[in-house]
This record gives structure tokens, C-alpha cells and sequence, in this order.
């Protein structure tokens, strides 16, 4: 196998030295971390190596030999940079040289304990990979691969030579804490070198954000403390809270503030990330939040919309009540069963004026009562956005009662038409062996049967259009909650801080790497440069999407089309509590 | 050294195949594929046209043709920046991996790198075009999870391999191909 040098681009302009790095002979390949250079101790160097390797559990060790020099090559250093091999030996013997201010290195590495002929060292081809080593400290690969634990013995053969390069790195971080201007016993060249990264307002918030989460972590448990206590769980309150979707947005908020603000460090790269996620996300709402609140309260909007609410409200029920007599009359040009039709069409007559009557005794509340739901956005647009679902749920009542009327009626009748069909062809549901089973009747059962079920299907028009209609009505109002509710998913669920990462950062989130052709002289080694290649977008929302609440439809269109046909009431948007039912 | 020979598409485009060898075990095989025609684009442009003109008569309103004029610029960029593939390049490394990477007109470039660890083979499958039998190149992928499962199989030359190139067979005559058969 070729030998493989991964060589960072920072040490390439550093003055000669030592090579100090890991090996990994399954794949042939020798990680360069960090470049020693003289004058140094030897004891002092193992020393350091001893060190950093207890605390990584990474193989560090000397690999070889840099040397930068100037056209004229010195004789005595390259003496010296050979003597070197003897004092750290290690198998194979790196030694790098590249010539000041050109391009052209020259790589060997020799091996002394395998010689093709006996007392002749043999020499590897090696290729040389160059790597940005702050990018690849920083990355993260995915899908991330799990590299088992040094204690047991380097078993990496089975994964990937890239991942155990970035795992490599990224466990090294004591190597990098050392500088080649420091003053202490070994002098480091890596990617610190061009000036150790820090920042004074990253440091503070460090700092601060500790006794910070505390107490906001102290706040929400009391909060849920208070949420969970017994009082809430007298009749009706469980019935209301499970059937408002405000609540359950509520919660889920609550839920997402507990975990960022936890005083538990994130375990992985990936809680982290949804850590940050979720912050940005309600940050994110409570800013739409409070645009919202500043709009509404500027130039008495409020006062308008309450204005206009109880208009609006009459309109829809007057033109309810033109639909109904249009319905009692001859509707389409059908015939309808005059005294079914009569019956029905005042039973829902008499509905829509209690309705008209109680929004006209809430009138004089309405602007109160919004303006104090309108305060409500400052805790965030999708809190807002609920309470107009809700709003749209309470003022659509009368609509969703009709419906259940319809469609009950409907579906007692068709239950009864197919059970009646059954007598009529002689057959009966046998309940025992769930299936259709022959059955002898008496002349009278017969005879009523067949009377009752002419009577149902000539009945069976006016029913059907009624519930036709009043279903297609709660349709309607069905489609606008779950476009608003879909509004409140989206911004529950997208993961805007790895967004804004892959935007400005995309080295941070890496699906793999790239390589590039260097310029290539004969007789020279091959010179390869590594760059991270990032994680497409749809990617990126599809690994760090946040879980949502949860309101989805539960049922595929053949079923709901099945149901809407058997007259069964349906409940499209569920809410998460509902579930365990 | 460089090595370029020229093929022609299905459709009669020119295809030219460039060979690189950098070293004894790193090759590259660059594959250029046919410009955006002159007359497809003024085609397409004088339909969009003559359709946003007749309906501008119908309707009398203005809107129309500045919308025809967003619609084929937006789309004009979109397919350069999408779907129009100028190039396509392989590029092999001896125990390191194989890297593909396809670049758009408008110059993007979208890479992917397979390591040599998880490439099974490298086969030649047949399939059917219309009336016709093509051969593609395509690398098969082990799983992760089980190492005698083939988990996926990758079509090297994914704008070629989609059907429009007769020439595979010529392709596949070159020496360069035979070293990259044996390198799997």
C-alpha cells in the first residue's frame, strides 16, 4: 500500500524540526499533528508524548523528521535530521523536506526492519495530503461514526481512514495548547501557532451562563410545578386543556425551555446542536412575537378587529340561514321529502339564532378580550397563532355542531339500510362468527322490514344532502386550522442555528471530503490537498429537524374518504395527549 | 501526461474523454460533455414568448409579458445552475478512494468521495434505452452493517450514464479503464 502523509497546511512554512503525529499501520497512513523544533530535550519530548497520550488515548508519537531549508542544501543538518532516527526510532521513518520559497518536497520513508536486501533500508512511496487542521478540529462528520475505545487495542481497521484522521485530530487538543513562542521545554508549530484563537465575549458568556441557567432553570420547574398541580385536574379543566391546541403549544414551549436551560452539559456534538436549535427557535418566535404585539397595539387595530368581529360573525350567519332555506326549498332542482326537510331545516334555524344570540351578549367583551390575547404574542407568534386556531375553533361552534347532527343522523340511517338490505335478501349479521350469515324469517318480520327499509330509502336524499353539506363546511374550516397549525409546526421544528451554521460555517457540518490535484513535477511525490465537502441543505434539515408537536393527520385519504362515506365523525388533527387512547 | 479522444452522444453531441496520469497510483478521466445549444435556447425562448404574447392579447394586461420575461430568465438559471452538467471528472487514488465530481454550467460543483474501503466492484451493467442496450460503469458499495451485502450501486458519469451515450463502449476501450477495473 502506498504510504499516506497527512500533513497540516499551517506547518508548512515552519522552520525544521520533528514530525510529531499518530500512525496507523492498517491503513498505511502517518497524521502529522504538530511540528517540534529545535533546540529540544529528547527526555523532555517523550515526556510530552507520555502525557498527551494518557489524556487522548491517541498514539502520539515522533514519526519523523522536517526539514525547511534554503537552496543549498546544509550538510550538517541533514546529518544531523538523520541521526535523529536513531534516538527515536519508529517504523516507518518519515522525512519531509521541502526547499525555501518553491514548491518542490521531496518525501522518503524508510524502513529499517524489513529490508528487500539485507542491510539496505527500503524505502515506501509515499503520497502527501495536505489538511486545514483548525477546519478539521472543528468538523463534525456525518452520519457521525462511533470509533471504539483505544483502551482495547486500535481496532480501526473497520472504519473509514478519513474518520479516524478527524477523530484523531479533534482528540488532540492538549497537543495544541503548547506554542512555539512560549517559554516552555517544547517548542510547537500547529495551527495555534499563527495566534491562539479566544474571545473576550465568548469568555464572558461562558462565565455568565452559568449562575444565568440556574436560575431560569429554578423559574421553570417552579412553573411546572404549578402547571402539574392537582387543581388542574378537576372536571372539565383535562377535558378543555386537551382540546385546545394553545395549551399544547404552551407545553411544548415549556419543554424546550427546560432542556436548554438545564444545568447538565450536552453529552454529544448532536445535543448540543439541539440545544442551540431550540434557542434560536424561540428566540426566533418571541422576536415575530412582539413585531406582531407592536403592530397590533399601534394605531387601535385592536379595537378595529373587535369592531369588524361581530359584523363578520352576523354575516356568516345569515348567510347560513339563506343556505338553509335554500336547502328547505328545492335545492339543485332535486325534490326533497317536504316534511323531513321542514323538520331539519328549522331544527338548524333554531340553532343559528342561539348562536346570533350569544355573540351579540358577548359584544361588549370582545375588546377586552382581545387585547388581552393580543399581550398573549409576546410569548411567541406560534403562541398567537394557536389562539387565533382556537378563536377560529369557538366561533366556528355552531358549524361543527351541525355537522355532528348531520352526520349522526346519516349514519344511524345507513346502519340501518344495510341491515334492512340484508333482511330483504334473507341474509343476517351473525355477530358471533362476525359474517353474513342466512336466516329464515317470519312473514311479519319480513313485511315490517321491508316497509321500514322503503321508508329509509326514500328518506336517504334529504339526509345525505344535508350531512353533504354541512361536511363540506367543516372541511372548509378544518383546512384553514391545519394551515395555521402547519405555520406553527414550521417554526417549532426547523433547526435555524444549523441552517445559519451551514451557511456561514459549512466546514462545521461535514458529509465527507474532497481532494484536489497539486501541482505535480516528475520524480516528486504526489501532493494531494484535502478540503471537508459540506452537508447539502436538505440534509442538514432532515438530520437537526427539531420533533414537533405532534398535530398531524393520523389518517391516509382512502380512509378518510371511507369514513366520510359511512357518516363516522372525523377528528383530522389529534393532539398529542390523545394518542395513548 | 494528457491524453484527449472525442466521442459523439446518442444525440449527436460531442463528447471529449480527457485522460491525466499524475502518478503510478493516481489517475484522473475527465468527461466534457455537450454545450447548451444556441438554437434549443432561442427556441425555447420564442415559445415562452409567443405564448406570454398571446396571452397578452387575450387579456390586455401588461403583467404578462414581465412575468414571460422573469419565468425564462429564472429558468434559464435554474437549469445552468441545476441540471446542466458541463463536466464530469473521476479521479482514482490508490488506497485512498475514488472521487467523482460533476460540474454545473453556471460552476458549481458537487463532489463525492468513496473510500476504497467501502467500494466491493467496479462492474459494467447493461440497460435498456428506448430501443437499445447501453453499458454503464458503476461502482457497488459494501454495507456497513453486513460486509458480503451490497448496500448501493453508484453510476459513474451520472449525466452520461442517464442515456444518452453510445459511446461507453468506446470508453471502455481505453487502457486507462482496464487499470481502473483492476484497481477495485
Amino acid at each position: 500500500m502506498v504510504l499516506k502523509a497527512f500533513f497540516p497546511t499551517c506547518c508548512a512554512s515552519a522552520d525544521s524540526g520533528l514530525l510529531v503525529g499518530r500512525w496507523v499501520p492498517e491503513q498505511s497512513s502517518a497524521i502529522v499533528l504538530a511540528v517540534v523544533h529545535f533546540p529540544f530535550i529528547p527526555i523532555q519530548v517523550k515526556e510530552l508524548l507520555a502525557q498527551v497520550q494518557q489524556a487522548s488515548q491517541v498514539g502520539v508519537a515522533v514519526l519523523g523528521t522536517w526539514c525547511h531549508r534554503q537552496q543549498e542544501p546544509e550538510e550538517s543538518l541533514g546529518h544531523f535530521l538523520e541521526g535523529l532516527g536513531t534516538i527515536f526510532s519508529h517504523e516507518p521513518w518519515l522525512q519531509l523536506c521541502r526547499e525555501r520559497g518553491s514548491k518542490s518536497w521531496s518525501c522518503k520513508a524508510i524502513r529499517q526492519q524489513v529490508p528487500v536486501a539485507p542491510g539496505v533500508p527500503s524505502e515506501d512511496q509515499v503520497m502527501l495530503i495536505f489538511y486545514d487542521q483548525r477546519k478539521v478540529l472543528l468538523s463534525q462528520l456525518h452520519p457521525p461514526t462511533v470509533l471504539p475505545d483505544h483502551q482495547a487495542g486500535d481496532a480501526v481497521a473497520s472504519s473509514g481512514s478519513l474518520a479516524v484522521v478527524f477523530d484523531t485530530v479533534a482528540r488532540s487538543e492538549l497537543l495544541f495548547h503548547g506554542d512555539q513562542y512560549d517559554e516552555g521545554p517544547v517548542r510547537l508549530s500547529h495551527w495555534q501557532s499563527e495566534g491562539v484563537e479566544a474571545s473576550v465575549l465568548g469568555e464572558l458568556a461562558k462565565r455568565a451562563s452559568g449562575p444565568v441557567c440556574l436560575l431560569l432553570a429554578c423559574l421553570l420547574s417552579l412553573v411546572s410545578a404549578v402547571s402539574a398541580c392537582w387543581l388542574w385536574k378537576l372536571w372539565p379543566l383535562p377535558f378543555i386543556r386537551s382540546k385546545l391546541s394553545t395549551c399544547e403549544q404552551l407545553r411544548h414551549r415549556l419543554e424546550h425551555l427546560t432542556l436548554v436551560f438545564s444545568t447538565q452539559r450536552a453529552q454529544s456534538p448532536t445535543q448540543l446542536m439541539r440545544k442551540a436549535n431550540m434557542l434560536v427557535s424561540v428566540l426566533l418566535d418571541v422576536a415575530l412575537g412582539l413585531m406582531l404585539l407592536s403592530w397590533l397595539h399601534s394605531s387601535n387595530r385592536i379595537g378595529q378587529l373587535a369592531d369588524a368581529l361581530v359584523p363578520v360573525a352576523d354575516r356568516v350567519a345569515e348567510e347560513l340561514q339563506h343556505l338553509l332555506q335554500w336547502l328547505m326549498g328545492a335545492p339543485a332542482g332535486l325534490k326533497m321529502n317536504r316534511a323531513l326537510d321542514q323538520v331539519l331545516g328549522r331544527f338548524f334555524l333554531y340553532h343559528i339564532h342561539l348562536w346570533i344570540s350569544y355573540i351579540h351578549l358577548m359584544s361588549p367583551f370582545i375588546e377586552r378580550i382581545l387585547w388581552h390575547v393580543g399581550l398573549s404574542a409576546c410569548l411567541g407568534l406560534t403562541v398567537a397563532l394557536s389562539i387565533l386556531s382556537d378563536i377560529i375553533a369557538l366561533l366556528t361552534f355552531h358549524i361543527y355542531c351541525f355537522y355532528v347532527y348531520g352526520a349522526r343522523l346519516y349514519c344511524l340511517k345507513i346502519y340501518g339500510l344495510s341491515s334492512l338490505w340484508r333482511l330483504f335478501r334473507g341474509k343476517k349479521w351473525n355477530v358471533l362468527r362476525q359474517r353474513v350469515d342466512s336466516c329464515s324469517y317470519n312473514l311479519d318480520q319480513l313485511f315490517i322490514g321491508t316497509l321500514l327499509f322503503t321508508i329509509l330509502v326514500f328518506l336517504l336524499p334529504t339526509t345525505a344532502l344535508y350531512y353533504l353539506v354541512f361536511t363540506l363546511l367543516r372541511l372548509l374550516v378544518v383546512t384553514v386550522q391545519g394551515l395555521i397549525h402547519l405555520l406553527v409546526d414550521l417554526i417549532n421544528s426547523l433547526p435555524l442555528y444549523s441552517l445559519g451554521l451551514r451557511l456561514c460555517r459549512p466546514y462545521r457540518l461535514a458529509a465527507g471530503v474532497k481532494f484536489r490535484v497539486l501541482e505535480h513535477e516528475a520524480g516528486r511525490p504526489l501532493r494531494l490537498l484535502m478540503q471537508i465537502n459540506p452537508l447539502p441543505y436538505s440534509h442538514v434539515v432532515h438530520t437537526y429537524r427539531l420533533p414537533s408537536c405532534g398535530c398531524h393527520p393520523k389518517h391516509s385519504w382512502g380512509s378518510l374518504c371511507r369514513k366520510l362515506f359511512f357518516g363516522e365523525l372525523i377528528y383530522p388533527w389529534r393532539q398529542r395527549g390523545d394518542r395513548q387512547d | 501526461m494528457e491524453d484527449e479522444r472525442s466521442f459523439s452522444d446518442i444525440c449527436g453531441g460531442r463528447l471529449v474523454l480527457q485522460r491525466r496520469y499524475y502518478s503510478p497510483f493516481c489517475r484522473e478521466f475527465c468527461l466534457t460533455c455537450p454545450r447548451l445549444s444556441l438554437c434549443s435556447l432561442t427556441a425555447v425562448t420564442c415559445t415562452v414568448w409567443l405564448a406570454a404574447y398571446g396571452l397578452f392579447t387575450l387579456w390586455e394586461n401588461s403583467m404578462i409579458l414581465s412575468a414571460a420575461i422573469f419565468i425564462t430568465l429564472l429558468g434559464l438559471l435554474g437549469y445552468l445552475h441545476f441540471v446542466k452538467i458541463d463536466q464530469e471528472t473521476l479521479l482514482i487514488i490508490d488506497s485512498l478512494g475514488i472521487q467523482m465530481t460533476s460540474s454545473y454550467a453556471s460552476g458549481k460543483e458537487s463532489t463525492t468521495f468513496i473510500e476504497m474501503g467501502n467500494v466491493k466492484d467496479v462492474v459494467i451493467n447493461e440497460a435498456i434505452y428506448m430501443q437499445k442496450v447501453i453499458y454503464y460503469l458503476c461502482i457497488l458499495l459494501k454495507d456497513p452493517v453486513e460486509p458480503h451485502k451490497i448496500s448501493q450501486v453508484v453510476p459513474v458519469f451520472q449525466e452520461q450514464s442517464s442515456g444518452r451515450s453510445t459511446s461507453q463502449c468506446g470508453l471502455f476501450q481505453t487502457p486507462g479503464l482496464e487499470w481502473f477495473l483492476s484497481q477495485a
